[in-house]
């Protein structure tokens, strides 16, 4: 790891100053980006620790019914909390199926948000990479592609963005808080993080200097709650990033579904909003041909970028189920296996029925 | 460039000066402080070997920097017996053969004492499961591990209805 | 001497009097374990100790050309860069093998890089932030060459033998005349990949030189071989070197043989003449620690109209490096497992731009058995037979091809009681016939398990004390199979003494050597040398006390005594006795010492074949929609001869069948096939078994008695758990899904092609 110096404002004036200095990261919980410089993918000069600034750690209820929720509230804590829990059920089961306990205790809101891909060719720094190192090509290209893109990717990058967290967030029209050298702004998430195109590099519009401060969820989404799910197919049970992931939610009156919002994750470079499905589904009634006709428009455009075509009907499937269990309503609880398509524990007697 | 940081571990106030802010909790407490308990399995959050309670909850100590934690009361491995009278969870770690090789355990145990404390997974394996599901184990001591917590939470309810009773 | 001795700190809450084998005592070293105390390697910090972290290649193949040594030694806190420019010569190429036994080696002996991962240089420091840092800043460039990788990436290649000197070929009859008159006919190709072992904690050496002599802390599973392999390299006296290796982070193989890290660890101490602690990155277990050969292996079978066996024809195709020699014996499972009149099997080899493969939790019968229970899965649903039954049909009552009767085998009780507890009965023959309550697709399958009996080399010394308190010393290993309480056991049975009146002392190189802990064999191998240490303390003692008019036991002779509780009896009337102590004290001794040793017994394995058998029943559910597996259930029942201590026991087969699950579901390394870079050597992607990935798992002790195999009776227990798992998950996702994948792990992409119910 590279030396770097280290700075702990307690002003968030102060740490977008200091943020905004020349090879320069914010420190959150660290559990991403100290990891990237063990690797030596990441090697700043400078670490601005913010996990000190006040006021970020608090979960705020707003008067119109909405959310914000400080940009380091741990992710346990969020999840945890009954009452966002309760109102907003998915974005509790999606922190929950993420990483480790251990982990989402230290994870922060707007660390989880801004975590970096886990593209193996990005992380292993004796291979190329563009959005590593801008110019030098990508690696994953022509080589172990089994869990890249199928959206929106560029012959520049292939990479997804891994976190489970966005993808119920970006569903719900999530805003993302930001503090910058210019003053205060509001992003919508599902503009935070850009597409690869020429620079994979750039992973979002944040500037240098920009702090997250907050993730607002408007009043709106609270009223998917009881028809709300996260799903994560993974390839072993527990502690492992999403094959490919959607949260789905609907508003039903009276059998119909009034609006419908739907998210895929591990598909893109960033968390994937699927809005032609989404009004493909409004006015519909829920039932097993919308959603395939929901899913097959949400990867209408879906095209593998190496051997991961399976990722595709994968993804259908998935938006299926998704909106399958958000219609059947949201469970009291999150299940003991959150977002597991193994929901039911497992017994001693299986009955044998065909 | 130094840093005082002001820690309690187990038990224990104590100034240490960070002559470099690279070091993580782990190494500090590995090759500095040494206490060795706590193991390094990965160095990167992916096996729990590092877990420690920093403020009462279970985190990876390999990717937290020390100098960050100024202020934190962090518990380790070495502090949770009360002299030669085990921790619940440590006994029955023992009688449940929720180990092997031993590596893994003091991370195991850290979190499950995380666990236990967190509350939320009650008396279901599944949860349990689940929750120590970051604490990998490659002897495979995973059922004793899961037996080992019930037991442990079951007799640390008895003791609290004790006290309060 | 080592000074760690095993006290009686554990509490032994059950503190018992009389034979100790077969208890379920709790482990001896539990409370050193849950307490942090136990000093595993890396624990140690000697006072003066810098901090080395190797630098590792990011080709397979090539030369280094160029490294930053300057920028490195100009970080604060680096002391130095060992480079092969600079680096110490060895007393002796580490390509020189004595025996097969042996890694050759990339220790900076010269510029050349043979896999990725391969060490390149050792940045030694004050700190290990600063020894880390050193080497990013060395910024290696190279000559590279293309990468030849995997099991099409060179030509392929006879073998004579595989594994630890197995024959390449074998088998009886003839497999074509077999096929010909078959009823069934099965041919199918499996294939399964490179698997690293990744232990929980790395390799680490803290090296210590004092002119000529070292003091080395680092886990190794065969001390006496690591002492040797030590002294030919550095060129120093054997006697000259100890290692202590109390407690192991666990093994399962990788640390065996003496790796090219831990050579750099001593040479790393040597370079900068101060104690120097080196620990693997664990990025850096996957390449020059060893692994498991990836293999290809087709399978030919065919049964008769009953469902006999009348050909079962097993080649296998397995990579190793290209600098040394180390096969994947897979086709040997086929050797002793099925009765068929005509087997064959054989092995042809491949190399790879990769670090050496190596022994493997159930080297050989891990992908081996996972192949053949697969097989004989599909042959005997084309047979129209259920799969149990077809086993027990095929059951093999003496050792196919030699013809050997089994010194014992009790596979039958092992079905039986493995179906019984499992439900098998109730399983409909066909496949997808299952759901449960969440409509996820539930499937059984059942695989056997088998792992040969062997024994090492080894000794023991055996002291019992007028305090009527004993010691027994040897150099065995505990790497978490439970040898600090087994053994203990043994030796308290053996001296006829209280378990918590034993110490015990292994993990030191100082003491007799104690063999390997590996092969299984652990337990047998030092249990019986301690079994005969013990002996011949009682013998001597006997001599003592029958020779002694004074004593009770005066002209019992010497076979007619035996020890009980701290005393001699006599064998025809134990009321008459006495204790070691007056024994002792009267012949004015403080304490009498005995030596054992114990090894393979020729005359037996030239007339038994000798092997643990079981069976294996899994659950496992399926998402009909995203192919996503979960193992819901597993139980395994085994039979091993005499169990010293069932709780370790349980553990070691619990073991045995998760690795088992991580075989057949997750466990892959994922190598570029460009650049032959894996990239997956992280645990967050080389996965292996999380707890929620075991929910159900029971071990069934079957009882079985064996008068052949050793002196204890006992065979091994550590390895044979995974073997018949992986064939019976396979085979219950075929049951579950329809689905046969013939390439592990089975992932969920494979289940895919299938449509789903939506
Ligand atoms: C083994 C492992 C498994 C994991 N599995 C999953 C998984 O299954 N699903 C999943 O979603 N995630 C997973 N994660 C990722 C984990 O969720 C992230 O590491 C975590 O959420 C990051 O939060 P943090 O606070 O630690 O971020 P940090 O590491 O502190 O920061 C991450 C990035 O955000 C920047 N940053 C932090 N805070 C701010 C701020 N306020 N303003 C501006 N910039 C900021 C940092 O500079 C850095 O670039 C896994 C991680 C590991 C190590
Ligand atoms: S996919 Fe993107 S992140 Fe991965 S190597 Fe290519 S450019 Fe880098
Ligand atoms: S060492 Fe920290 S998680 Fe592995
Ligand atoms: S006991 Fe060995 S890794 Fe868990």
């Amino acid at each position: 790891m590279r030396p770097f110096a280290y700075d702990r404002p307690t002003t968030i004036a102060d740490a977008v100053a200091s943020g905004a200095q020349p090879e320069t990261a914010f420190l959150g919980g660290g559990t991403n980006l100290l990891d990237l410089m063990k690797g030596n993918i990441s090697r700043p000069a400078r670490l601005v620790d913010v996990t000190r600034l006040p006021g970020l750690s608090t979960i705020e209820w707003l008067q119109d019914g909405g959310v914000r929720i400080g940009a380091l509230v741990r992710n346990s804590d969020l999840a945890h909390d009954p009452r966002f829990a309760n109102r907003f059920p998915s974005v509790a089961e999606a922190l929950l199926s993420g990483a480790s306990a251990q982990l989402r205790n230290a994870a922060t809101a707007a660390g989880n948000v801004l975590q970096r891909t886990r593209c193996q060719y990005f992380y292993d720094a004796a291979s190329v990479c563009n959005k590593r190192d801008p110019g030098t090509g990508c690696g994953a290209i022509g080589g172990l592609t089994r869990l890249h893109a199928v959206l929106g990717w560029s012959e520049h990058c292939i990479a997804t963005h891994p976190s489970d967290f966005c993808v119920p967030l970006v569903a719900l029209d999530a805003v993302v808080e930001i503090e910058g050298r210019a003053g205060r702004r509001d992003v919508p998430l599902e503009a935070l993080h850009r597409l690869p195109g020429n620079t994979p590099e750039r992973e979002t519009v944040l500037e240098p200097g920009d702090v997250i401060t907050a993730i607002r969820l408007p009043a709106e989404a609270a009223a998917y709650a009881g028809n709300a799910r996260y799903l994560k197919v993974r390839e072993r049970t527990s502690y492992a990033f999403a094959v490919v992931s959607a949260g789905a939610a609907l508003r039903l009156d009276q059998g119909t579904i009034v609006s419908a919002r739907l998210a895929l994750g591990g598909v893109a470079l960033k968390p994937w909003r699927a809005r032609a499905a989404e009004d493909l589904l409004a006015g519909a009634l829920p039932g097993a041909t919308v959603f395939r006709d929901a899913a097959a428009l949400a990867l209408a455009e879906a095209r593998p970028c190496g051997d991961n075509g399976f990722k595709i009907e994968l993804a259908r499937r998935i938006i299926v189920r998704a909106l399958t269990l958000a219609a059947a309503g949201t469970p009291d609880r999150v299940p003991a296996l959150p977002a597991s398509p193994f929901a039911l524990a497992p017994t001693q007697e299986v009955s044998a029925h065909v | 460039m130094s840093f005082d940081i002001a820690l309690t571990i187990n038990g224990l106030h104590r100034v240490v000066a960070i002559d470099d802010p690279r070091i993580t909790l782990l190494d500090l407490l590995r090759e500095r402080l040494d206490l060795t308990g706590t193991k390094k399995g990965c160095d990167r959050g992916q096996c729990g070997a590092c877990t420690v309670l920093v403020d009462d909850r279970r985190v990876n100590s390999c990717l937290a920097l020390a100098v960050s934690l100024d202020g934190a009361v962090v518990t380790t491995i070495e502090g949770v017996a009360h002299g030669d009278t085990l921790h619940p969870v440590q006994a029955a770690f023992i009688e449940n053969d929720g180990l092997q090789c031993g590596f893994c355990t003091p991370g195991q145990i850290m979190s499950a004492i995380g666990l236990i404390r967190e509350g939320l997974a009650g008396d279901d394996p599944e949860r349990i499961r689940e929750g120590m599901s970051g604490n990998l184990c490659r002897c495979g001591a995973y059922a004793g591990i899961t037996e080992a917590i019930l037991e442990a939470q079951a007799r640390m309810q008895l003791e609290h209805k004790g006290e309060a009773a | 001497m080592s000074d760690i001795t095993m006290p009686n700190v554990a509490a032994i809450e059950r503190s018992r009097h009389g034979s100790s084998i077969g208890q379920p005592v709790t482990r001896r070293e539990g409370h050193l374990k849950v307490t942090g105390q136990a000093g595993y390697a890396a624990d140690y910090n000697p006072p003066g100790l810098l901090h080395a972290v190797m630098a590792v290649s990011g080709i397979s193949r090539g030369r280094v050309t160029h490294l930053d040594v300057a920028a490195a030694e100009a970080h604060p806190g680096v002391v130095k860069v060992m480079t092969p420019a600079n680096a110490p010569k060895l007393a002796k190429s580490p390509d020189d093998k004595d025996h097969g036994f042996m890694f050759r080696m990339n220790v900076l002996q010269n510029d050349s890089v043979r896999f990725a991962n391969q060490p390149i240089a050792v940045v030694i420091a004050e700190t290990l932030e600063a020894a880390t840092e050193g080497v990013a800043l060395l910024r290696p460039r190279y000559a590279e060459e293309p990468a030849r990788i995997g099991l099409d990436g060179s030509a392929a290649f006879a073998l004579q033998a595989v594994g630890a000197g197995a024959p390449a070929k074998g088998g009886i009859g003839d497999i074509e005349a077999g096929l010909a008159e078959a009823a069934t006919r099965f041919e199918a190709t499996y294939e399964t990949p490179a698997q690293y072992h990744n232990p929980l904690e790395p390799h680490a050496t803290v090296a210590e030189w004092d002119g000529d002599k070292l003091v080395l802390h680092t886990p190794s599973q065969g001390l006496t071989m690591a002492q040797g392999r030590i002294a030919g390299l550095f060129g120093i006296d054997p006697a000259n070197i100890l290692i202590k290796s109390p407690f192991l982070g666990g093994g399962f193989g990788a640390k065996g043989l003496f790796s090219g890290p831990q050579v750099l660890g001593i040479m790393a101490a040597r370079f900068v003449g101060r104690p120097v602690k080196l620990v693997l990155r664990r990025e850096q277990m996957f390449g020059p620690v060893g692994h498991r050969g990836e293999t290809r292996q087709t399978l030919r079978l065919g049964a008769d109209s009953t469902g006999g066996l009348t050909a079962l024809e097993h080649n296998t195709l397995t990579t190793t490096s290209f600098y040394d020699d180390f096969f994947e014996p897979a086709g040997t499972t086929s050797r002793h497992l099925y009765a068929s009149p005509a087997i064959a099997t054989s092995h042809e080899g491949v190399r790879a731009d990769i670090g050496t493969p190596i022994f493997m939790r159930a080297p050989g019968e891990a992908p081996g058995s996972a192949a053949l229970e697969c097989a004989i899965d599909e042959l005997a649903v084309k047979a129209g037979m259920d799969p149990l039954d077809f086993r027990l049909r095929n059951y093999a009552e003496i050792e196919p091809i030699t013809g050997k009767p089994f010194s014992s085998k009790a596979l039958r009780q092992c079905y039986a009681q493995g179906a019984a507890r499992f439900g098998w009965a109730s399983r409909p023959r066909a496949p997808r016939q299952m759901r449960d309550d969440d409509g996820l697709l539930v499937g059984w399958g059942v695989g056997t398990a088998t792992f040969p009996a062997m024994i090492f080399p080894s000794e023991a010394r055996a002291v019992l004390r007028v305090d009527g308190s004993a010691r027994v010393e040897i150099g065995a290993q505990d790497m978490g199979q439970g040898a600090w309480t087994s053994l203990a056991q043994i030796a308290a049975d053996g001296l006829g003494v209280d378990y918590d009146k034993l110490d015990l002392e292994i993990g030191s190189s100082a003491l007799p050597t104690g063999g390997i802990a590996g092969g299984s064999a652990g337990t047998a191998t030092a249990g019986s040398a301690i079994h005969h240490a013990a002996a011949d303390v009682i013998k001597k003692l006997a001599a003592l006390a029958t020779s002694d008019e004074r004593s009770p036991l005066f002209g019992a002779g010497n076979s007619g005594v035996v020890p009980r509780d701290g005393r001699l009896v006599r064998q025809d009337d134990e009321s008459r006795g006495e204790s070691y102590a007056s024994i002792l004290a009267r012949a004015g001794l403080a304490e009498i010492d005995g030596k054992g040793s114990a090894g393979p017994n020729p005359s037996m394995q030239e007339s038994y074949a000798m092997h643990s058998h079981g069976a294996v029943f899994a659950e496992v559910k399926v998402d009909p929609d995203f192919g996503q597996i979960r193992v819901t259930r597993l139980v395994g029942a085994f039979a091993a001869g005499r169990i010293i201590n069932p709780r370790m026991v349980r553990s070691q087969y619990y073991g045995g069948m998760i690795w088992g699950v991580g075989f057949a579901l997750h466990e892959h390394a994922a190598a570029d096939p460009r650049s032959g870079r894996l990239m997956n050597a992280n645990l967050a992607e080389y996965h292996v078994p999380v707890n929620a990935d075991v929910p159900l798992i029971e071990a069934i002790l079957v009882e079985e008695h064996d008068p052949h195999v050793n002196v204890l009776g006992l065979k091994g227990v550590g390895e044979i758990g995974i073997t018949g798992t992986v064939g019976a998950i396979a085979n219950a996702v075929w049951h579950a899904t329809g689905v046969r994948a013939r390439a592990f792990p089975i992932t969920l992409d494979t289940l895919l092609e299938r449509p789903g119910d939506i």
